[in-house]
């Protein structure tokens, strides 16, 4: 068998693009894998849409190259390219019903029109809009026009489909539901993805990779899990979710841990696996989720644990879980989130109670700041 | 409360009263019997008739009708160049003085508008010597320029409420930039492209002023044609030719405000 990690389907090399004096994407390199479902994760003007159109052809950038399937593409019109964009307003063609929408791009092509007839339907098959062919948009739900704009932009069988935020124009529940069937077509198809999206969950239910832009840049490349857990710096860490950071200086190192002295923690020290070789005396950060502590009355036992007092100073009953903010002696305050597993109608944990803050020594997160 | 609805549909009333009981008068008059123009004489169709047999309107209606006609096809083809080519080159530098500048001629007096194509033709035909004369040819021209500047900003706002990821679409399908224009530009813009039209048809056919100044022995348009006999008396055969440009101004103009209308709507809905 072969063994050898399967060769990038795009490949971004170096890409600079400036619009006058705006640097919109900064020197971005980034392998996307053949049958991924790669999203671009970030918030708005990052530049993770410009990173878009210039993997459709409708930017130049102005240095790198990007490939795709082994071709260089930087200069190729976009009409040209095996890749097609799922528009963010899905771009309809008012004056064509959803079958010759469909039918577009195969026209361009000059397919023979049987052969287009017969494509045409079985796209329209694989979104369940058979029914509605003959129809104009103007007469679609936001989420039928959703999957004609699915269905044409899939209809070439492109090596690459973009899709510029693809459920933003959908209400949530659509929404969630939209999630798993594109999840599922991508599977079915085989077809590698790139969604560009602001939303951090749909960048984590539906993608295998995720790229968290900032300014330009490639703030990190990892799995959902990757990018939450062991986030690359500060920003991906408050990016992704929720998180409690500390500032503070390293006091003793040894064991594969280290010690750090947080101001806002008064005379706490806190522990953490260190990845590499950090001297006493440098400054870090420390980050912990809010669902990785435990909230509780009674001192927990210390092993391997690190363990913060508190008071409660806020609390949101959610019913399926908790949400606490704790106010430590300095004023500084964490976020801990609780699932509320027993059956209760009074919870153990009131307003201005006296509470211990614990985690693992294992959850907490190094930054290097 | 009741007394201020009725104030209010009074003048409301006179408002409309002002507008269309001289236009009203000209249509029942027209229809009338009577030698005198002010003089009620019984219903007569005799006027509609006696237009039939007079050449020189028969004449000068034709040639009206061809000027409107080949001025607004040029006007709506130049005006759409125009629009689109303010709407695309978006790094255009003074984009919004080159646009104020098409749509000037919106407000310019007629008179001067007319005096400066003359003196224009006049130029030109000392310098490169054509037109050689005046007539049916450098009107049409004057009527382009000035409806080209209508037909800019019918399209321009068309444009302006198109979505444009909708060529980028065709183009990302695979549409070369030609075909993209023919196959969603223009479709898009189609009903901004009859009103267009229609309404440069309509002020062509309208225009005494500037075709007065540019035109020379031979070329009488219908509204100068009317003008001149008017200047010697109103007689009842004015009137029903009045009433055969109004019915076809207001089916021209009617018809825009349909199309636009009715489009537009169709359009946008489909963008959203």
């Amino acid at each position: 068998m072969n063994d050898s990690p399967p060769s990038p389907l795009v490949q971004i090399r170096e890409v600079t693009k400036k619009f006058g004096g705006v640097t919109a994407v900064d020197r971005v390199s980034l392998d996307i894998l053949r049958g991924e479902l790669f999203a671009i994760l970030g918030s708005s003007g990052c530049g993770k849409t410009t990173l878009l159109r210039l993997l459709a052809g409708f930017e130049e950038p102005t240095s790198g190259r990007i490939l795709i399937d082994g071709a260089d593409m930087t200069d190729v019109p976009p009409y040209e390219r095996p890749v097609n964009l799922m528009f963010q307003s899905y771009a309809l063609f008012p004056h064509m019903t959803v079958a010759q929408n469909v039918a577009y791009g195969l026209k361009k092509e000059h397919v023979p029109a049987d052969r287009i007839r017969e494509r045409v339907a079985e796209m329209l098959a694989l979104v369940k809009l058979e029914a509605l062919a003959g129809r104009k948009p103007e007469k679609l739900s936001g989420g039928e026009k959703q999957r004609v704009a699915l269905a044409r932009a899939l209809v070439k069988r492109p090596k690459l489909l973009l899709l510029d935020e693809p459920m933003a124009a959908l209400d949530k529940k659509l929404r969630q539901h939209t999630q798993f069937e594109l999840a599922n077509l991508q599977y079915q198809l085989g077809t590698t993805f790139v969604v560009v999206t602001h939303d951090q969950s749909e960048a984590m239910t539906l993608a295998s990779r995720i790229a968290v832009m900032a300014e330009g840049r490639i703030a990190q490349v990892g799995t959902p899990g990757q990018v939450y857990e062991f986030p690359a710096n500060r920003y991906v860490a408050s990016f992704v979710g929720n998180i409690n950071l500390f500032d503070g200086r390293v006091t003793a190192a040894g064991n594969g841990q280290l010690s750090v002295k947080c101001e806002t923690l008064g005379s706490d020290e806190l522990s953490v696996i260190s990845g590499g070789e950090i001297a006493p005396g440098s400054t870090v950060c420390i980050a912990v989720r809010p669902e990785k502590i435990t909230i509780s009355r009674q001192a927990p036992e210390a092993r391997d644990r690190n363990v913060i007092k508190g008071t409660v100073w806020d609390l949101a009953y959610f019913g399926d879980q908790s949400l606490y903010r704790v106010r430590l002696k300095s004023g500084a305050e964490l976020q801990v989130s609780a699932q509320n597993l027993r059956r209760s109608e009074k919870m153990t944990v009131e307003w201005d109670d006296e509470v211990f803050l614990s985690w693992e020594v294992a959850s907490t997160v190094l930054l290097q700041s | 409360m009741k007394n201020r609805s009725l104030m209010l549909m009074t003048i409301v009333a006179f408002g409309y009263a002002l507008l269309y009981v001289p236009i009203i008068s000209v249509i029942v008059y027209s229809f009338n019997d009577s030698r005198l123009v002010t003089l009620w004489g019984g219903f007569s169709l005799r006027w509609y008739v006696s237009l039939l047999s007079d050449e020189d309107l028969l004449g000068a209606a034709l040639l009206s009708l061809r000027i409107a006609i080949v001025s607004a096809t040029f006007a709506t083809a130049l005006g759409a160049i125009v629009a689109l080519a303010l709407h695309r080159v978006n790094r255009l530098r003074g984009r919004l003085l080159l646009y104020g500048m098409v749509t000037a001629p919106l407000v310019m007096p007629e008179i001067i508008t007319g005096l400066s194509l003359l003196f224009l033709f006049i130029s030109m035909a000392d310098l490169i010597g054509w037109p050689a004369s005046r007539g049916a040819t450098t009107i049409t021209i004057a009527h382009i320029t000035f409806s080209m500047a209508y037909v800019v900003v019918i399209v321009r706002s068309r444009l302006a409420a198109m979505d444009e990821s909708l060529e980028d679409a065709a183009m990302d399908l695979g549409g070369r930039p030609v075909a993209v224009f023919f196959d969603i530009t223009v479709p898009m813009l189609l009903p901004a492209l009859v009103s267009g039209w229609l309404l440069a048809f309509t002020l062509s056919l309208d225009d005494l002023v500037i075709s007065s100044f540019v035109s020379g022995p031979g070329a009488t348009t219908l509204p100068m044609l009317i003008f001149a006999k008017v200047r010697l008396g109103v007689t009842p055969d004015i009137n029903a030719i009045t009433t055969i440009i109004i019915l076809l101004v207001a089916v021209a103009v009617a018809t825009a405000a349909f199309v636009s209308g009715r489009r537009e709507s169709a359009g946008l809905r489909g963008v959203r």
